[in-house]
């Protein structure tokens, strides 16, 4: 697949792109003008970096922070509760009273 | 154009539904199988499973008994629980309303209340069967919004689809009414931005400000693992996502459960409790949001689900509207609209807030929205507490305008 029918950017601030078809490990995926394999399997309305991004730094979705990282991360890594955490509340897994981020 | 029912305090209805309700969940067995029994798609259980005397809860049932898609009333109650039957039987018959009240310690318990429960929904429907009609103008017509199971495409294709035809609606004149402070956390500054006065902004950001404190004594946001598992990280990524659905028409008030909006506009639903945390956490599911929208005067109810919901309500319709190809394939005999064509580029957001737009006024028109047909009418209220809101919160009634 190409990356043009994988991702959106939803707003020209935003360091991330959302996934809007499933990505599969090894897909072309193309980023800021270059081209990159994907490193990993990745599904619909997840984000992927759109550049690298360091710890610390907001996460900006729809134009607005939506967090900040918590680890590094390269362009077209997934960013999730693994590498970003919310600036208000923290989020749950479904394990009872295990907060993740 | 709408044909409602009309009502004695001049507002009309969408349906002409029987409600019957426990009082108690003592009640709620004898309640639930009068409504099986009778079968029909347009008598409703609603109840209160309380023992304990509560003000919102008595607020919310009395707003619902006299909502204007309700025709007529039948009350089950034990018997010995606190809820005040006499106050709320009074209430509906005052709003021009049939209804009869069941007290089972009194009639002879289960099967007995039953039996009088059965001929009791006969002779109300025979009398809310006489409602006259009225042609209903959309400047008439209370719409609410929820989303319920979202994920990562919630926000980019039902959301914003439901903001444009919600942009449309106030337009014309409608009531809107978005909610769930709580799922707005992160979005208060812009929020406020759009209030029709400063005072307006700043209760917003405020009730904002409430629902992140009452939430973080709970320990958890208002955010469940499947929207983890569909590519929300954050509350305020949720948040943006959940704030695309109020459109981008100006905020003309806030409101709380039970207050119905004074003129046409967008309304913010307040629907996290007042005071120190006294009951558990503001809304235990997505239903006890969708019973408060309808306190409100909600007619009908648009549904954005990514992850899949699929439930409806008593009283008002849902209208369910996917937000992911991908569920919309797997659910589709759940989903009045999939919004997820916007992401295999099969259409667009405007034409998809257009579709919901078309589906709003056939549902309202008689047409059964999917849940209606499948026979969702899920009801869940429980023990809340509010103060009422403040003179900042309505500027259209502190000026004057219709109330």
């Amino acid at each position: 697949m190409t990356s043009a029918s994988q991702l959106i950017l939803l707003h020209e601030d935003d360091n991330v792109f959302v996934v809007v078809a499933p990505i599969e490990i090894g897909d072309i995926l193309t980023i800021g003008g270059g081209t990159l394999p994907a490193r990993e399997g990745i599904t619909v309305g997840h984000k992927i970096a759109r550049r690298p991004l360091d710890p610390g730094e907001k996460v900006i979705k729809y134009g607005a922070p939506i967090g900040s990282m918590t680890a590094h991360a390269d362009t077209g890594d997934w960013i999730h509760m693994h590498n970003m955490k919310s600036d208000y509340i923290a989020a749950h897994s479904r394990v009872a009273g295990s907060d993740v981020a | 154009m709408i044909s409602g029912y009309l009502r004695q305090d001049g507002r009309k209805g969408i349906r002409n539904v029987t409600v019957v309700a426990y009082l108690v969940e003592c009640a709620h067995h004898v309640a639930r199988r009068i409504v099986d029994k009778i079968d029909d798609p347009d008598v409703h259980l609603i109840g209160f499973p309380g023992c304990y005397p509560n003000a919102y809860a008595k607020r919310v049932m009395e707003a619902i008994a006299t909502h204007p898609n309700v025709g007529g009333v039948v009350l089950v109650s034990l018997g010995c629980e606190s809820f005040d039957r006499a106050g709320l039987a009074e209430t509906v018959r005052a709003s021009g309303r049939p209804v009869e009240l069941l007290v089972i310690q009194e009639v002879g318990g289960t099967a007995a209340t039953i039996a009088g429960g059965l001929a009791a929904v006969e002779r109300v429907r025979a009398v809310a069967a006489d409602a006259p009609r009225a042609a209903m103008a959309l400047d008439e017509l209370v719409i609410a919004t929820i989303c319920g199971g979202s994920d990562g495409t919630s926000g980019i294709t039902a959301n914003p689809a439901v903001g444009r035809a919600f942009d449309r609606f106030v337009a014309a004149g409608a009531t809107c009414i978005f909610e769930e402070t709580g799922e707005l956390v992160g979005c208060e500054t812009i929020m406020a931005d759009r209030a029709v006065t400063p005072a307006l902004g700043a209760e917003i950001e405020a009730c904002v400000k409430k629902a992140e404190a009452y939430y973080t004594i709970m320990g958890f946001g208002s955010f469940a693992p499947g929207n983890a598992e569909g590519g929300l990280t954050t509350q305020e990524e949720k948040s943006m996502g959940a704030y695309s659905k109020s459109g981008s028409s100006p905020i003309s008030g806030i409101i709380k459960p039970g207050d119905v909006p004074p003129a046409g506009g967008l309304y913010l639903l307040d629907v996290v409790p007042d005071g120190e945390p006294r009951f558990g956490f503001p809304n235990i599911s997505d239903n006890a949001e969708i019973v408060e929208l309808i306190a409100c005067g909600a007619h009908l109810t648009l549904f954005t689900t990514g992850r899949g919901s699929v439930v409806g309500s008593a009283v008002s319709p849902v209208i369910k509207i996917c937000a992911n190809p991908e569920t919309a394939r797997r659910l589709a005999a759940d989903m009045d609209i999939n919004a997820g064509r916007i992401l295999d580029n099969e259409t667009t957001l405007s034409a998809v807030g257009d579709e919901i737009y078309d589906r709003v006024i056939a549902v309202a028109s008689g047409e059964r929205s999917v849940s209606e047909e499948l026979g969702h009418r899920e009801f869940i209220l429980t023990y809340k507490a509010f103060e009422p809101i403040g003179p900042a919160c309505l500027p259209a009634r502190a000026t004057g305008a219709r109330s």
